[in-house]
């Protein structure tokens, strides 16, 4: 079999075998060790006399060092060593470089980039004298750019461009012609950056919280300059990611660093504060938005036009149209993205980078011409969903938009909206709806996976995939007991280790489609090989509960057809049809919110979401999925803002105390609806991702209501009180 | 670095002596000095509550108390609530409410909810309460104020006041 996924696999496999797992709502096999705290993240492991290094950031925003006065803190109690070495990484990698980043900590090119670490026998020790640490600098903070400016902004890319925009802007019978801003985010995971490393000669084992492990082995040896083949990572749990995460960062090679020196293991734990400042944002974005409409609400005309930033030559820009290119009409269209470089930390990926605010800013531009049309927006998007990809005239894969749109207002009860602002008010509360569609790009990504069926009937899936949250652990389990025919609890899944065959990775939603398509193709080759011993076909074998027959035949162990354990590595990689058919996964958002008259304050009252992204693999833990974007859209809409001071450029909300990530109380009734699908053209699990399609224009649904609700526009991210405040109407006017 | 006195600091019915460092926090001394990392660090400034434990019964960000301060004092940390082969009701619910993702922030959310049951059981009043007078409510919106120190950026939410609610309503032990 080829590796790579060229024709459309129409034998929906897993709809056909017997063991009845697939899809099922099942717990997390590492549930137990994640409720008990017995899953080890990367600082846990107890390793014999480990060494704590504690970074040190600069107090600049651009220069050099110039000297670090080593010695004042050389004298301290505990301390082994202070590290300002060339090797060591001034940048995180961005996702899938496998190679190091800007390297080399005494160039400084944002305000506190990590220059220095300070090595002492305990965390007390090292971060005393990590605080006492004197630098002097060369301080070229004058010269630094540090506020983003759309003037100086160049193409990111060729932007797309079909027909005349301009004239059928003003050939269209409804123009909207709006801006929207969004701020910068922070991934925010719980887990900060951590690692520990510890060498053997020339060999390093790192311990860390990374999501791409396979690329991760490349970026820390080239970063420590030996072949890739000395390198072991271990990263079996990892406490979120959701970007930060995809790359190895200043922790790891600082620790491989000082670990090599020192001769002993060292730990390097970031503070909070230094996840914030120096490992990775999500770009600040400012969005053009044109829209032109014939008198029915279909679109003539499409402009989308992004600004956004980056360190200098930084390959990354943040993909803002993404969704944009394929979601709705509009022939005549002009997209384009366009990037300023600044001294700021680097800019990269964050949960769903594009979608997750270019959706937002389209769903609430659409919205506004809904308004223009006085026409329901459910019904406006209907109308403008495309047969082919506006400007290429590619085809489809499944897409589930209008059936989610349908699903998610029928359960939301979208019909008791007020189709006029200011229609419903509950004391000093104004009530409102909103909705938005969702559209996240699906991706298959290279992956392999060890699947083996042991002597005894048990099944062991190993793959340096990680799960940092997403699932990983129970669905690529219920793949191999479904093709194999064992109950769940006889299957093992062993993940995030170096030594085992490369996975996908974590990023992009691709990790289940992906290396779950590896384990199937594992399975595939164990089938073919029990079928050989019953003398049949594939995919006439019959599987379940460890017995094994073909239709009509006797069912008997399939142990009796084994000689030893079957191990077999299964292979995928995109292939024809990622370029033939456009592939992307679809929802619809939908909420309810209450804008306290008064004050300005927002508060999401419900939010339904429905989302088609192929076969569902596990119905638990995709919910979650679609909850915890949810939950980042309800951020994102009202509370998340990176914000930087004018002044010297740096991080003012650098911690979980001022950058607000929204907290129990911020989350209301929640529903999520799954649609059912197979995509056949997306993987042999006929699945596609589902990570990120949550967040996916979420942000917009809540602006929309807000506007439902007291009839104010706002086009700044997030939609604070203060924003607010400015435009309300009269609070005791009562009801329009 | 001046010789501390000792603290006599019991952990999950285990009894340490402390002489070490006095900078250093409950939470370092639980993860370092008794290798109990069940109990995690997310922020070590008190905002998000993944280091929750409790203390003679009450629960309290682990990291902003330092380990010297608790001489006498009983230490409650998840590995005392059940471990994977004798997990508590409200672990059991967690997982069967998938109250989490990442995992990162779980033991700290379950410590949290576990005190969190008690305090209403005990009449406790919260920023929510309508009565003040010790009458608390069992809904949603009081679990929700209640549990809002303890943050989930997997988004969790949702699930974790599921599986909280069925333990309330269960009556079970937290």
């Amino acid at each position: 079999m080829k590796d790579s996924y060229d024709n459309p696999d129409e034998r929906n496999l897993l709809d056909h075998t017997r063991q009845g797992v697939i899809g099922q709502p099942l717990d997390r096999p590492d549930g137990p060790l994640k409720v008990s705290g017995q899953a080890p993240y990367a600082a846990e492991y107890d390793r014999p006399d480990c060494a704590e290094g504690v970074l040190v950031g600069a107090t600049i925003s651009k220069g050099r060092v110039r000297a670090i006065n080593r010695d004042a803190v050389l004298g301290m109690p505990g301390v082994l060593a202070v590290f300002s070495a060339p090797e060591m990484l001034r940048r995180a990698a961005q996702g899938g470089a496998g190679e190091a980043p800007m390297q080399d900590v005494r160039q400084v090119e944002f305000p506190l980039q990590p220059v220095a670490l300070v090595v002492a026998e305990t965390f007390e020790q090292a971060t005393h004298a990590a605080k006492a640490l004197k630098i002097d600098y060369d301080d070229q903070t004058g010269k630094a750019v540090l506020m983003p400016s759309p003037d100086k902004a160049e193409p990111a890319k060729d932007p797309v461009e079909s027909g005349d925009l301009d004239a059928a802007l003003k050939d269209a019978a409804h123009v909207v012609d709006v801006t929207y801003t969004t701020p910068g985010h922070a991934s925010a995971a719980m887990e900060p950056h951590a690692a520990i490393a510890e060498w053997d000669g020339d060999r390093l084992t790192l311990h860390g919280s990374l999501q791409m492990v396979k690329y991760n082995v490349k970026e820390l040896a080239d970063s420590v300059d030996i072949p890739p083949e000395n390198v072991r990572i271990v990263s079996a749990y990892v406490g979120g990611g959701f970007g930060s995460k995809l790359g190895i960062s200043h922790e790891a090679v600082a620790a491989a660093v000082a670990s090599r020196q020192l001769g002993r293991p060292v730990r390097v734990v970031m503070t909070r504060q230094q996840v914030f400042q120096a490992v990775m944002r999500r770009s600040e974005t400012v969005q053009h938005i044109r829209l032109g409409a014939d008198a029915d609400g279909r679109l003539s005309a499409l402009g989308h036009e992004a600004f956004v930033s980056n360190l200098p030559e930084e390959s990354f820009s943040e993909p803002v149209l993404q969704a944009t290119e394929f979601l709705y009409g509009g022939e005549n269209r002009r997209l384009a993205l366009n990037i300023s470089r600044i001294n700021r930390l680097t800019a990269g990926s964050v949960r769903a980078p594009g979608e997750a605010v270019g959706m937002p800013a389209l769903e609430a531009a659409m919205d506004e011409l809904a308004v223009a049309l006085h026409l329901d927006p459910v019904e406006l998007r209907k109308r403008n969903v495309p047969d082919e990809v506006p400007g290429q005239g590619k085809p489809y894969s499944s897409r589930k938009l209008v059936e989610a749109l349908d699903a998610g207002a029928r359960a939301f009860g979208w019909d008791r909206r007020m189709p006029l602002p200011c229609q419903r008010r509950e004391g000093e509360w104004w009530i409102g709806m909103g909705m938005a569609s969702a559209a996240r790009v699906n991706i298959l990504a290279k992956a392999e996976a060890r699947v083996t069926l042991r002597a005894d009937g048990t099944v062991l899936v190993e793959t340096d995939q990680t799960d940092i949250g997403t699932g990983s652990y129970a669905i690529l389990g219920q793949i191999a007991a479904e093709m194999l025919g064992q109950p769940i609890d006889r299957t093992t899944v062993h993940l995030g280790d170096s030594l085992f065959p490369q996975g996908a990775g974590s990023g992009g939603s691709w990790a289940a489609s992906s290396t779950g398509s590896a384990v199937f193709r594992a399975c595939e080759e164990i089938r073919a090989e029990l079928a050989r011993g019953l003398n049949c076909a594939p995919d006439d074998l019959q599987l379940r509960d460890g017995m094994v027959w073909v239709e009509g035949g006797e069912p008997r162990p399939v142990t009796d057809l084994m000689d030893g354990d079957i191990a077999r590595v299964g292979r995928i990689e995109p292939g024809e049809l990622m370029e033939k058919v456009k592939q992307a996964t679809y929802g619809a958002f939908f909420c309810e919110v209450a804008v306290n008259a008064f004050t300005g304050e927002t508060r999401v009252r419900r939010m339904t979401g429905a989302f088609g992204f192929g076969r569902v693999l596990n119905a638990k833990t995709a919910r979650s999925q679609c909850l915890g974007g949810m939950v980042w859209g309800i951020g994102m809409a009202l509370t998340e803002e990176l914000q930087f001071d004018d002044r010297d450029g740096h991080l003012t909300n650098h911690d979980l105390a001022e950058y607000h990530v929204p907290v129990h109380r911020d989350i209301p009734e929640m529903e999520v609806l799954l649609i059912e699908e197979r995509d056949a053209a997306a993987s042999p699990l006929q699945a596609k991702g589902v990570g990120e399609l949550g967040i996916c224009g979420a942000a917009g649904a809540v602006a929309n209501a807000i506007y439902n609700a007291c009839g104010v526009r706002l086009r700044d991210f997030p939609m604070t009180p203060d924003k607010l405040l400015a435009e309300l109407p009269d609070p005791f006017a009562g009801p329009t | 670095m001046a010789q501390t006195p000792a603290a006599r600091i019991a952990v999950n019915g285990v009894s340490h002596d402390y002489k070490g460092d006095p900078r250093r926090s409950l939470l370092d001394f639980l993860r370092r000095d008794f290798g109990l990392t069940g109990t995690k660090k997310g922020c070590d400034h008190g905002q998000c509550g993944a280091c929750t434990v409790m203390v003679n019964g009450r629960r309290i960000n682990s990291c902003l108390t330092l380990a010297v301060m608790h001489d006498g004092d009983e230490v409650t940390t998840i590995e005392g609530l059940g471990m994977p082969d004798s997990l508590s009701a409200l672990q059991k619910a967690f997982v069967s409410h998938d109250g989490f993702q990442c995992g990162y922030c779980t033991p700290g959310q379950i410590c949290s909810a576990a005190a969190m049951i008690e305090e209403i059981r005990e009449g406790w009043p919260s920023f929510v309460s309508v009565d003040v007078a010790g009458h608390a409510r069992l809904d949603d919106e009081e679990i929700r104020e209640r549990m809002s120190g303890n943050l989930c950026r997997c988004g969790a939410y949702a699930n974790i006041l599921a599986a909280i609610k069925e333990v309330m309503e269960s009556g079970a032990t937290s």
